[in-house]
C-alpha cells in the first residue's frame, strides 16, 4: 500500500512540472502586461519599463521559467499582482473553501447517485428506471451555469429558503451548511447522472456474472445478493469514473463558485485571470492540478482496496 | 432403482424459455429420482436441458426468461416448484448444496476463499466469528486443500483452478448438504485433477451419506462414478438405468451412438466415431421423436409420434420404438 502511495507520488512529479510549464507559457501567451498591471494605469513608461527589467520580464521566456520553476521549488509563488498579499496565502486562505464545496457536492451525490444506480438496475425497465435514467440524462445534459441560476431563482429567490451570496463560515456551523447548500445542490447535480448511469450498467454487468449465482445458491437473501456481491464488484468501476469526473466537477466549481460568490479556489482563479494578475492565477492552476493528482491518487487506494486483484 | 424412498424426485419438469416473442422448451417432461447415498449421473451433449435442469431444482433458472411451465420437484415430499421463496434460500446452500462448472468465476473475486465459506455457514448454521473461521479451515482441509490455514485468507485469484474447485466444493458441503448437486464439477480441469475431485466427491458421499447429482458430458466419468445413469437428448430423458445395465446393454440409438463416439485406447486410432447431424433447436416443434432426423433407425413411426419412456426390464427406461434392440456390434 505505502508502495503504491510513493510510486503514485513519484508519477506526478513529472505531471506536476507540465502543469507549472504549460501554466506558466499559457500566461506568457494571453495578451496582457503584468508590468502594467503592476504600475498602474497612471504610470509613466519608464517606471513600466524599469518593472519590466525588475520582474525579469526582459528575459528569454525559457529563463524567465527557470527563474518561476526555482523560486516554486523553494515554495515560493510570489505576490499578488493586485492585492500584494502572497500567493500562498491568497490560496491558503481559498482551498479550505473549495475543499468544503467538495465535500458537501460529493457527500449527497455520490451515495444517491449509486442508490439510484443500483434501484434502476434493479428495476431494469420498469418506469422506475426510466424515470432514473430520465433525470441523469437531464442532469448531463443541463449546463451547471442554468442549474446554479435555477436554483438562486427559485430555492433562493423566490422561495427564500437558502442563502445564495458568499460563505456564511465553516461547514461544521449551521450557518456555513446553510451557505454551501445550493453551490454544493448545484454542483452534486451534474454529478448524480453519470454516476447513476455507470452504476446501473455496472451492476446489470455484475448480476450476470457466474458468481452471483453461487451467492444466490447459497441462499442469500435477494437484497444480500445484490448489495454484498452484485454492488460491491460493481463499485470497482464506478470509483473509476468518479476520479474522471472529480475532474470535471473542479472545473464546474469555478462557474459554481463565481456564480454564488463563493470565496474558493475557482473564483480566485476566474479573478486573477480576468484582472492578469499572473502569480495567483499560475498559483490556482497549479493548486487545481495538485488537487486533482491528489483525488486520483485517493481513487487509486480505493481501487486496491475494493478489488484484491489489483494490489498483487 | 432403490428401495427406499427417493430424496429427490423430479416429475415430468417443463422448463420454458420465451426469447424474442417464441418459446423455447428447455426440458420436456423430464422425470428421475436420487436416492440418499446413490450418484446419479445425468449425460448428455451441449444445449440437452441437463444443466437447466439441474438449476431447476434449485429454483435458479433466470425468470424471465425462464419459467417452470410443468411438472413437480419433489424434495424430502416438498415440492420445490412451490415452496415459498423464503423456504426455497433455506433449502439453497443448505440442505442442497451445488457446484458449478466454471470453478475460475464461480467465486466472488472480491471476497476471500474463507468469508465466502464463512457466508453461507452463518446464514445457515448460525456459525459466527471464529467459531465459523475454524469450521471454513476444517472443510479446506477436508477437501483437500494444502495448508487450509492460511489458505483461508487467499482470495479466489490466489489459487489455481482445481484449488478454486476444492473451494466451491467445501463451499457446496459447508452446511453437511442431503443433496450435491454437481454441474459438470470437472470440466474445466484438465485430467490429473479431474480424477482427484471425483474421488473427492465420491469420498464425501460415502461420509456423510448424501445423495448426488452429477451432471457432465463425459461418459468415462459416468461410469468411474454413477450409481444410475440418466440420458439426455434436446429437453427430454431418453434412456435411464443403472450404471452397469446402461454400459454393458445401451438400448436407445443416441446412447448407443454416444458410447460409440468414445475414444478407445485398445482400438486402433482413426477417425473419431460421430453422431451424423446436430441438436435440433429447441425452437423446431417435432412431433416424432427428437432424434429421429438423426437416427439410423428411424421410420414413418418413429417421426410422426414420439415414443414415451417405458419399462424394458428392472430399472432399465428407454424412449425408443426401436427398443429393445440388438448390442450394436
Amino acid at each position: 500500500m505505502i508502495d503504491q502511495i510513493l510510486r503514485r507520488l513519484l508519477i506526478s512529479i513529472p505531471v506536476l512540472f507540465g502543469v507549472l510549464f504549460l501554466g506558466f507559457g499559457l500566461l506568457v501567451l494571453v495578451p496582457g502586461d503584468p508590468a502594467i498591471v503592476m504600475a498602474g494605469p497612471t504610470a509613466t513608461p519608464e517606471i513600466v519599463a524599469a518593472i519590466r527589467t525588475e520582474m525579469g520580464l526582459d528575459d528569454p521566456v525559457l529563463v524567465q521559467f527557470g527563474t518561476y520553476l526555482g523560486r516554486v521549488l523553494q515554495g515560493d509563488l510570489g505576490r499578488s499582482l493586485i492585492s500584494n498579499k502572497t500567493v500562498i496565502s491568497e490560496l491558503g486562505a481559498a482551498i479550505g473553501p473549495t475543499a468544503e464545496l467538495m465535500f458537501a457536492c460529493l457527500i449527497w451525490s455520490v451515495p444517491l447517485g449509486i442508490g439510484l444506480g443500483t434501484l434502476a438496475a434493479v428495476s431494469r425497465g420498469s418506469i422506475i428506471d426510466r424515470a432514473i435514467m430520465a433525470i441523469s440524462v437531464a442532469g448531463v445534459s443541463l449546463p451547471i451555469f442554468f442549474i446554479c441560476l435555477m436554483m438562486i431563482q427559485y430555492l433562493g429567490v423566490q422561495w427564500r429558503l437558502l442563502p445564495f451570496i458568499g460563505r456564511g463560515g465553516p461547514l461544521w456551523t449551521l450557518e456555513g451548511i446553510r451557505h454551501i447548500a445550493l453551490p454544493a445542490l448545484s454542483l452534486g447535480a451534474i454529478f448524480i447522472g453519470p454516476v447513476a448511469r455507470m452504476t446501473r450498467s455496472s451492476v446489470l454487468e455484475v448480476l450476470k456474472l457466474d458468481h452471483v449465482r453461487t451467492a444466490r445458491a447459497k441462499g442469500l437473501s435477494e437484497t444480500r445478493v445484490i448489495l454484498r456481491h452484485g454492488l460491491r464488484n460493481a463499485l470497482i468501476p464506478v470509483v473509476t469514473l468518479i476520479g474522471l469526473q472529480v475532474g470535471y466537477l473542479l472545473g464546474g466549481a469555478v462557474v459554481t463558485e463565481s456564480i454564488f460568490s463563493f470565496p474558493g479556489i475557482g473564483r480566485l482563479a476566474v479573478g486573477a485571470i480576468l484582472s492578469s494578475d499572473f502569480p495567483l492565477a499560475q498559483g490556482t492552476i497549479l493548486v487545481l492540478a495538485l488537487g486533482f493528482i491528489l483525488i486520483n491518487m485517493i481513487v487509486d487506494i480505493l481501487y486496491s482496496l475494493l478489488d484484491p486483484r489489483v494490489q498483487t | 432403482m432403490n428401495d427406499a424412498a427417493p430424496l429427490l424426485e423430479v416429475r415430468h419438469l417443463q422448463v420454458d424459455f420465451h426469447v424474442g416473442g417464441t418459446v423455447q422448451r428447455a426440458v420436456q417432461g423430464v422425470s428421475f429420482s436420487v436416492a440418499r447415498g446413490r450418484t446419479l449421473g445425468v449425460v448428455g451433449e451441449s444445449g440437452c436441458g441437463k444443466s437447466v435442469t439441474s438449476l431447476s431444482i434449485m429454483r435458479l433458472v433466470p425468470q424471465p426468461p425462464g419459467q417452470y411451465a410443468g411438472g413437480q420437484i419433489l424434495f424430502d415430499g416438498d415440492d420445490l416448484l412451490s415452496l415459498p421463496e423464503r423456504r426455497m434460500r433455506d433449502l439453497r446452500g443448505g440442505r442442497i448444496g451445488m457446484i458449478f462448472q466454471e470453478p475460475m468465476t464461480s467465486l466472488n473475486p472480491v471476497y476471500t476463499c474463507g468469508a465466502q465459506i464463512v457466508e453461507s455457514l452463518s446464514v445457515h448454521s448460525g456459525l459466527k466469528g471464529k467459531a465459523a473461521r475454524e469450521r471454513a479451515i476444517e472443510l479446506l482441509d477436508l477437501v483437500g486443500l494444502p495448508s487450509p490455514a492460511s489458505r483461508v485468507d487467499d482470495y479466489p485469484h490466489q489459487l489455481s483452478g482445481g484449488q478454486r474447485q476444492r473451494v466451491m466444493i467445501a463451499l457446496a458441503l459447508c452446511n453437511d448438504p442431503d443433496l450435491l448437486i454437481a454441474d459438470e464439477p470437472t470440466t474445466a480441469l484438465d485430467v490429473t485433477i479431474q480424477a482427484q475431485i471425483l474421488d473427492l466427491m465420491g469420498n464425501l458421499r460415502e461420509r456423510t451419506g448424501a445423495a448426488v447429482m452429477l451432471v457432465t458430458h463425459d461418459l468415462g466419468v459416468v461410469a468411474q462414478t454413477c450409481d444410475d445413469v440418466v440420458v439426455m437428448y434436446a429437453g427430454r430423458v431418453v434412456e435411464q438405468a443403472p450404471t452397469a445395465a446402461l454400459f454393458a446393454d445401451p438400448q436407445h440409438p443416441y446412447t448407443v451412438g454416444l458410447m460409440a463416439a468414445v475414444p478407445r485406447i485398445d482400438a486402433a486410432a482413426g477417425r473419431l466415431a460421430t453422431i451424423p447431424g446436430s441438436v435440433p433447436p429447441p425452437w423446431i416443434e417435432a412431433k416424432g421423436c427428437r432424434f429421429a432426423s438423426r437416427c439410423p433407425l428411424a421410420d414413418t413411426r418413429c417421426r410422426a409420434e414420439s415414443p414415451p419412456l417405458r419399462d424394458l426390464s428392472a430399472g432399465h427406461h428407454v424412449a425408443c420404438w426401436k427398443a429393445p434392440i440388438e448390442a450394436a456390434a
